[in-house]
């Protein structure tokens, strides 16, 4: 659809943050700095699955430079309680336990104790000095291992499945039996981390006030607030956290792990306190995303028309309850009409990092299993993938097996996208050597995005510009995004407007940056600010015409023939009433979903395994896209990472539950040199529930990626993979005996 | 009277129906109607006057943001579906 009704949006100006990104004058967690500030240094277990017998402290305390010394101990011992803590309900007990273990570790890499000192080098020295004293209990690392009788078990019990998600719509037994094909296969998938660049970072100043003072990288300032209020038993408002800038996220920066912890050393020492995770850290001790085993069934009849759906999903929840599970149940056949269905999920505890949401969390997993099971159906009846996915795909009306029926979605005008894009129709071109084949593969995939609450303030200056201040983090250019739904409101130009990201004590209660919901609900949360602004102002312009009704179109007040700019009124702010402030705190419901499909060319070496890819297409629904460069930077983003989920990524981990490759260097995310240009193709099909149409944009573009290369991949090689990473030594064992 | 998708995993308190109809106007009481209707639902949606842990409402195919306070109509589907947000 045209945005040329718009003069603001559907723009590409550039960024307000993006001079002091560029020149390194952006201030992120690890640059801050305090006077009298303490370096902290945190003790990790070494053990995958153990009693703690003993902590032992003393000699640590006693190293020269050491102010601080904490252990779990030292949080009030206050009763277990769920709490909502904007993401979700969980028990204290387990968010204080992943902080800082009591009693038992669960998983290598948990944090046990901390120490603060003069220099960074001390605190690591001394926190060496703490003796822990394990008694190892045997570890399990998967899914289907926790799930065995006779599994060790994390947390007592008589299980380690803490959630079983069922969905079922119609009878999937018996419409399998009239279909005309049926495929049933099994995968699994690795355990991978988000690898934002900047590891996790914070400083926490207790006054002598009592008031707390967090400086951090977080995707939540308002849940690192409330955690930290929780975990302390301060109430909130004791509590303020600024978030610095952030060097991605991607889910992983919406869990709290340093903050409480520099809190209690900074009590302790009366001085400000930094804790910075090494890579190490961010991978042992940080959460990744769900490795998962995945049964898949689904049939058509003889015209490609899908019956019948049925899914298994054990995915793993790391040390804590609470995984991706339902996510994953709730995408799994999302993309496709599909009358019968019956899906089954299980949440279960495994002895690795709590896992953490991860763009789009849990569907990527589901959408290999599912999409790979559609393309093997279209081989079998001949059909284009595409045209089989068209004939199924979900639309206005389309029923999920969880409940909900689909509002005014985009599914279709991503297909139909993705069949008249010139790369569907393109030649593959030759191999570039004797041992290469080529394949092309085809994925769709569905993310539901979220709403939840957002708050704006509006400012405006006498010059005619406006200051607006926000509480999300800015991920992707989210303050330039949210000011152009400002300045189209207010018909003024973006760069007339400077937004910021302030602290919890500055703005309302704003969601977390995630769930694809920052354009979309701080950006209402401006548009109604901004709205709030232009009522204020025709109340001004009234009296100052002494008119009844002003009009305002196009940055111009109006009434009769007499008419001002925004930027002229705004100058007669002072004497029609003084300072004129819009604001607006919104919690809305239509967050609409994203679906995004790929268009992947790979060559494959049988020689090594090792797949390259030639070209890459990704297409999304983006409601409206404000600013089209971002979106499509998160389309290339979520792409690349999709490509580093299908190819090389893993936490390899020993028996014994210890990860062998915990650096960038061994973890091997795809660099440039990995990935060709992603080309991008934005679908608007508006979301009717939001003023500008806007539908989440951040986290659809990784469903499909791994899907579409094993799809490709099984195009060149002839023969299909079932387990994520497909990296060469898994190509090369698969090309050695098809399943 | 709203129509209220029952979980698969609660059906077994509906005699298996997928969709049950109760009175009220906001989706609490759409709940305390279906608990009258279906005992065996008491505490299974609602507890302590809160949803469910783990547990959102929909309201006609939106998640809603008001819970149990959220206004319904004779037209309206109730459905609960798992609290997930994202990344």
């Amino acid at each position: 659809m045209s945005t040329s009704s718009y003069n603001v949006i559907g723009t590409r100006p550039p960024r307000h943050d993006g001079a002091d990104k560029v020149t390194g004058r952006a201030i992120y967690a690890a640059d801050f700095q305090m006077n009298g500030l303490l370096h902290g240094a945190m003790v990790r277990s070494t053990h995958a699955h153990a009693i703690l017998k003993r902590v032992d402290t003393t000699k640590a305390a006693a190293f020269p430079g050491v102010v601080a010394v904490v252990t779990a101990d030292d949080f009030p011992q206050t009763p277990d309680r769920i709490v909502d803590l904007g993401e979700g309900e969980t028990p204290v007990s387990h968010l204080r336990g992943n902080v800082l273990a009591k009693g038992k570790v669960l998983y290598q890499g948990h944090a046990i104790a901390a120490v603060a000192a003069t220099s960074l080098q001390a605190a690591e020295q001394a926190a060496k000095l703490i003796e822990v004293e394990y008694e190892p209990l045997p570890c399990v690392l998967t899914a289907v291992e926790a799930m065995a009788a006779g599994a060790p078990l994390l947390h007592g019990g008589d299980t380690n499945v803490t959630a079983h998600v069922h969905h079922a719509m119609g009878d999937s037994e018996a419409a399998f039996a009239g279909a005309a094909i049926v495929i049933e296969r099994e995968f699994t998938t690795a355990t991978v981390h988000q690898g934002y660049i900047e590891p996790h970072a914070a400083t926490v100043l207790w006054n002598n006030d009592g008031r707390v003072n967090v400086w951090c990288s977080t995707q939540g300032s308002f849940v690192v607030r409330d955690v930290v209020s929780c975990l302390l038993d301060l109430p909130v408002s004791a509590v303020r956290v600024t978030p610095t800038e952030i060097g991605g996220g991607f889910g992983g920066k919406i869990p709290v792990y340093l903050e409480p912890v520099a809190a209690l050393l900074s009590k302790k020492s009366g001085r400000p306190v930094r804790l910075v995770m090494s890579r190490r850290d961010v991978f042992e001790g940080s959460g990744p995303t769900p490795g998962s085993m995945m049964r898949v069934k689904m049939g058509a009849d003889a015209d490609g028309k899908l019956i019948a759906a049925q899914a298994f999903l054990a995915y793993e929840a790391g040390a804590y309850a609470g995984g991706m599970v339902g996510a994953g149940a709730m995408c799994v056949f999302a993309a496709y009409d599909i009358a019968n269905q019956t899906i089954d999920g299980y949440d279960v505890l495994v002895n690795k990092p709590s896992t953490a949401a991860y763009r789009a969390p849990g569907a990527p997993n589901a959408a290999f299993a599912t999409e790979s099971v559609v393309d093997e159906i279209a081989r079998k009846l001949k059909m284009d993938p595409l045209e089989l996915r068209l004939r199924n795909a979900s639309r206005e009306g389309t029923r999920r097996a969880d409940g909900p029926k689909f509002r005014r979605v985009g599914c279709v005008e991503v297909i139909e996208a993705m069949q008249a894009h010139p790369h569907y129709s393109a030649p593959l071109g030759e191999p570039s050597h004797a041992e290469a084949k080529r394949g092309r593969g085809v994925a769709i995939g569905y993310w539901f995005n979220i709403g939840l609450p957002s708050s704006c303030v509006i400012s405006v200056n006498a010059d005619g510009t406006a200051n607006l201040i926000e509480g999300s983090t800015d991920i992707g250019g989210t303050r330039t995004s949210i000011a152009m739904q400002a300045a189209e409101v207010m018909g003024i130009p973006v760069d007339r407007i400077h937004p910021a990201v302030v602290d919890t004590d500055t703005i309302g209660y704003t969601g977390v940056t995630g769930g694809s919901r920052t354009t979309y609900a701080t950006g209402w949360a401006a548009h109604d600010a901004a709205q709030d602004v232009i009522r204020q102002m025709k109340l001004r312009a009234a009296k100052l015409w002494q008119a009844e009704a002003v009009e305002f179109a196009d940055g111009v007040f109006q009434a009769g023939e007499r008419q001002m700019t925004f930027a002229e009124l705004a100058g007669k702010m002072s004497e029609t009433g003084g300072p004129v402030v819009g604001q607006a705190s919104v919690n809305p419901r239509g967050a609409g979903g994203s679906f995004a499909g790929v268009i992947a060319d790979v060559e494959v070496d049988t020689g090594t395994g090792k797949t390259t890819i030639l070209r890459f297409t990704a297409v999304q629904d983006a409601g409206r896209a404000i600013h089209p460069s971002y979106v499509e930077g998160q389309m290339q983003g979520g792409s690349v990472q999709g490509i580093g989920w299908a190819l090389n990524e893993e936490y390899w981990m020993n028996p014994e539950g210890r990860m062998m490759n915990a650096s960038l260097l061994d973890y091997r995310m795809p660099t440039i040199l990995d990935v060709p240009m992603i080309d991008t193709q934005i679908v608007e099909v508006p979301n009717p529930a939001h003023p500008f149409g806007v539908r989440g944009v951040g986290e659809a573009n990784i469903v499909s990626p791994p899907a579409g290369i094993a799809n490709a991949i099984r195009d060149a090689i002839g023969v299909r993979l079932y387990h994520l990473p497909m990296n060469p030594p898994a190509v090369a064992a698969a090309m050695g005996g098809q399943k | 009277m709203a129509h209220v998708h029952i979980p698969a995993l609660l059906r077994a308190a509906t005699a298996g129906r997928e969709w049950v109809e109760a009175p009220g106007t906001t989706v609490g009481e759409v709940v305390a109607g279906l608990e009258e209707l279906c005992p065996e639902l008491q505490g299974r949606l609602v507890c302590e006057g809160r949803l469910v842990r783990g547990m959102a409402i929909a309201v006609d195919g939106e998640i809603s943001s008001m819970g149990l306070l959220e206004p319904v109509d004779g037209e309206t589907e109730v459905q609960f579906i798992a609290a997930i947000s994202g990344g």
